[in-house]
């Protein structure tokens, strides 16, 4: 097959961080190549270079058709080279409508020379509905959730007509279902020739749509390989350099749940908030580990936020261990031991400019209160504990976060709670992004944490994953709490099933 | 050798390098032109730096720009937190502090010409002149932080409001105040050596930096101004750090205000204070703070405070008429911010990652 894109001996250096060394990387025409590596293993970084967004010190990029070096300056020259590129970090214009987001930069005109505003709608509508995607295009985007969100920025690049595309972990706040559209798309992109590079966490995507794999470690290849070659196993194995068994079991077996004597730590009486969330009755009991299970859009998240006060609910009755309580604000939440993980990570979870150490003891600090500054020493070693405990892989404690990979960040925005020792702890998508090793550690911890009586709500897009950790499952249908499963139910089939409809609404 | 380089290269980095620069020039040019085109001929004029004692206060060029400075940091201190807490400038600071003196006054006495009045009301003109300064910025707060008008926007009620409001107190006229002690807020304390100006806003420039930095409230601006939603969700109230943020810069105007007043020993509603709200932002901007919000270093801004004194001072004494300094204020900015701008930032970076990477080979 033709070559149509090689990178060769790339070095690329941050202050004190060798992100990639003397790295190689060749696209074929009609490919689909993982690319793959452990957070910060330097993924985002080779794209980064490739495309224009950070330079590089060292090496040679061709690309097929374009005489000699290419060197991209940035992402529109990128473009006009023929890499179109979404990247982890989506960068829509949160202001704009979902049409001008598709078409911002590549107007349609009309005679007169102005905007062709009807036929961007037109053109933007008849994209998206392409992909399956529905979404009232005159709708600003920062209306619009993560996923949908995601799928715009997808749809832009796809509609670009490009050799090349780049999908830095496109599906890491989809669905089943949009995973599913998402890959026909690909799969049709790749029968007309084009080539694809993608990078994800899921394993079991890369052997459903690649080719190819080649694999990242600490900013050094490990290897290019066909997907053949390398069975889940090893591939895991290139990643972290190390056997690591990321399906072992992390809990004890099922058994039947008998909540009779178990305290009740947050009860909800029909508690709803209009519009995101209808009235709900829900009893949490201490040591739970709670799955939150729906389509987005379900609800699933909005229950949660309702009870921590970031929804402000409008009516309905809300109990902590038994005394009745009027949540409005987070910290009233957090004052009652209730912690929160966003699911936007980039909106609401990480505060870019600041440092690792004050993104980590930020969420203590407002719960002290203005008056009770922790002392830096005090704030270093939170922050150290935190770094190591979480594996973060960041230069030194005080980098701002923003210039860590998004799997660290992700990690910094978990150590955050966990610093504040919450007694019910809302997780909503903590593994977005996460690779796979930390991720078992991750549901490990969720784990660990409700053996020390301490209450878990787990909400996450991948089934397996609340599978594996969770003993209850509440389902979420259009906003409606449809039903619970108790742990001896939990099975893929049976929320599958509950998700898509038979349970009628309670 | 190396180690010298390298902390040569961390003061270039530094935020305050640029506007500490640009202090230290404006100086320079003073000096050369007094010395090239003073009374006596050419030659080596250093009375810049003079300072002498009289009366037991101290007197000299740099002292005057740093009396004069007083009110203009006081402002820039208010502005940098604003511009932190919320991405926005608070333009309405010049016309606040036409209007705090005003009440200033108006409490003083009903006339005129204000001859006397007992040391009582005195206090309780300053004092009403500092609540209404903070009642201004709850109300541009408010609008700020709670119904989310764009700060420019809201403060620009205030900024045409409030000269006419001003106004209507002083029945249009210019208010004299004939007591020795009102003059001494804009010049000398008895018995005090430094200018009253410089003593407050140092005192202010202290108790806010301990304030920030004992505290959390530094951490919370920071946050809030990076990222509203994240600050939330982890328990601070944003809106009401953004809206004290506007109550303590209105505060500030309020004490510009006094100043100012006291420098004239009368309340002058057309001009005190004008134009003020562009040199505190300004100063801001010259301190190296980004006026996109978050991050920022108190001591930059009232660097940038000073450097935009000396810089209109020198002017003045230099003989440039005071309606061309603003022509080198202008100048002087764009070398500025076209230097910490972020296009010429990124190449400074990357020309050090790059030597970084080279001496790592080598090595
Ligand atoms: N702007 C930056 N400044 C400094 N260091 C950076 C910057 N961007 C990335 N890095 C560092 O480069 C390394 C590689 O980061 P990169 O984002 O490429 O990782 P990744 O493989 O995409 O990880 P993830 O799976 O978490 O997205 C990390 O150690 C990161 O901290
Ligand atoms: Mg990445």
């Amino acid at each position: 097959m033709k070559e149509i894109l090689t990178m060769r001996h790339i070095d690329k250096n941050f202050p004190g961080v060798r992100a990639l060394s003397n790295v190689d990387f060749t696209l074929r025409e009609g490919e689909i190549h993982a690319l793959m590596g452990e957070n910060g293993a330097g993924k985002s970084t080779l794209i980064k270079v490739l495309t224009g967004v950070e330079e590089f010190e060292s090496g040679d990029i061709r690309v097929d058709g374009i005489e000699g070096p290419v060197i991209n300056r940035s992402p529109e020259e990128a473009q006009k080279n023929g890499i179109s590129t979404v990247y982890q970090e989506v960068n829509l214009c949160p202001n704009l409508t979902v049409a001008e987001n598709l078409y911002i930069g590549r107007q349609p005109r009309t005679a007169f020379g102005t905007i062709d505003w009807k036929t961007i709608n037109e053109n933007a509508k008849k994209v998206l509905t392409d992909l399956d995607i529905d979404v009232d295009v005159t709708k600003n985007v920062e209306d619009c959730s993560v996923a949908i969100q995601q799928m715009i920025a997808i749809a832009r690049a796809v509609d670009i007509s490009a050799k090349i595309l780049i999908l830095d972990e496109p599906t890491s706040s989809l669905d089943d279902n949009e995973v599913e559209k998402l890959f026909t798309l690909m799969r049709k992109l790749q029968s007309k020739g084009m080539g694809i590079i993608f990078v994800t966490h899921f394993l079991e995507q890369v052997y459903e749509v690649c080719d190819k794999i080649t694999v990242l470690r600490n900013g050094e290849l490990v290897g290019e390989f066909t997907v053949e070659e390398l069975p889940r196993v090893q591939l895991v194995a290139k990643m972290m350099g190390k056997d690591f068994d990321d399906l072992a079991e992390i809990k004890s077996a099922a058994t039947e749940t008998d909540n009779s004597h178990k305290e009740v730590l947050i009860s909800a009486k029909q508690l709803g908030s209009r519009g995101a969330v209808h009235p709900f009755d829900v009893d949490i009991y201490k040591g739970d580990v709670i799955g939150l299970s729906g389509l987005l859009g379900s609800g699933r998240s909005e229950l949660a936020r309702t009870i921590y006060g970031i929804q402000n609910p409008d009516e309905g009755e809300l109990f902590v261990k038994g005394k009745k309580v009027h949540i409005k604000q987070p910290i009233q939440a957090m004052k009652l031991g209730m912690g929160l993980l966003p699911e936007d990570r980039k909106d609401e979870g990480i505060i870019a400019d600041l440092s690792v150490r004050e993104n980590i003891i930020i969420a203590l600090q407002a719960k002290r209160g203005v008056f009770r500054l922790i002392s830096r020493k005090q704030q270093e070693e939170f922050a150290d504990k935190y770094i190591d405990i979480l594996q973060i892989k960041t230069a030194h404690r005080d980098t701002p976060i923003k210039q860590l990979s998004g799997g660290n960040q992700q990690k910094a925005i978990l150590g955050r709670w966990l610093l504040t020792d919450p007694d019910f702890l809302v997780l909503d998508e903590p593994t977005r992004g996460i690779d796979v090793g930390t991720k078992t550690e991750i549901q490990k911890l969720v784990v660990k944490l409700a053996d020390e009586g301490k209450t878990v709500v787990f909400i996450s897009s991948e089934i397996e994953e609340m599978i594996r950790t969770c003993r209850r499952m509440i389902i979420m249908r259009d906003t409606y709490k449809v039903g619970e499963l108790p742990e001896m139910e939990i099975s893929k089939d049976n929320i599958m099933k509950a998700i898509a409809g038979g349970a009628e609404h309670e | 050798m190396n180690k010298e380089t390298s902390t040569l290269k961390r003061m270039v980095g530094h935020q305050l390098f640029m506007p500490i620069i640009s202090l230290i020039i404006v100086m320079l040019i003073t000096v050369v032109y007094k010395s090239l085109f003073g009374k006596d001929g050419v030659h080596l004029d250093l009375t810049f730096f003079q300072i002498q004692i009289t009366n037991g206060h101290l007197y000299g060029y740099l002292i005057d720009i740093l009396n004069h400075a007083g009110g203009l940091v006081i402002l820039a201190i208010g502005m940098t937190l604003t511009v932190a807490s919320s991405a926005g400038t608070d333009i309405s600071v010049g016309a606040v502090s036409a209007l705090c003196a005003a009440v200033c006054v108006r409490v003083l006495g009903r006339e005129n010409v204000v001859a006397d009045y007992s040391t009582g009301v005195y206090i309780l003109a300053f004092i009403a002149a500092m609540l209404v300064g903070a009642l201004c910025g709850v109300f541009n707060g408010y609008l700020v932080a709670y119904l989310d008008i764009q700060p420019m926007v809201a403060t620009l009620i205030l900024f045409t409001a409030g000269r006419g409001m001003a106004q209507l107190l002083v029945n249009g006229y210019i208010i004299y105040v004939r007591k020795e002690s009102y003059k001494w807020l804009g010049s000398f304390f008895p018995h005090i050596p430094l200018p009253s100006a410089l003593i407050v806003a140092m005192v202010v420039a202290v108790v806010m930096y301990l304030v920030l930095n004992k505290t959390a409230l530094g951490l919370y601006i920071q946050a809030v101004g990076i990222n509203k939603k994240a600050s939330h969700v982890v328990g601070l109230n944003s809106k009401m750090i953004i809206l004290l943020t506007y109550v303590f810069c209105g505060w500030c105007a309020s004490i510009n205000g006094l100043i100012k007043s006291s420098e004239i020993a009368s309340v002058d509603a057309n001009n005190i204070g004008l134009m003020m709200e562009l040199d505190a932002i300004l100063s801001v901007a010259i301190g190296g703070n980004s006026l996109g919000g978050g991050k920022f270093n108190l001591f930059g801004s009232i660097i940038g405070a000073v450097t935009i004194q000396a810089l209109s001072t020198v002017l003045l004494s230099m003989s440039v008429e005071s309606t061309q300094v603003p022509v080198f204020k202008a100048l002087l900015v764009a070398a500025i911010v076209v230097f910490q701008s972020p296009e010429i930032q990124r190449w400074r970076r990357n020309r050090k990652a790059r030597a970084a990477a080279a001496g790592k080979k080598v090595a």
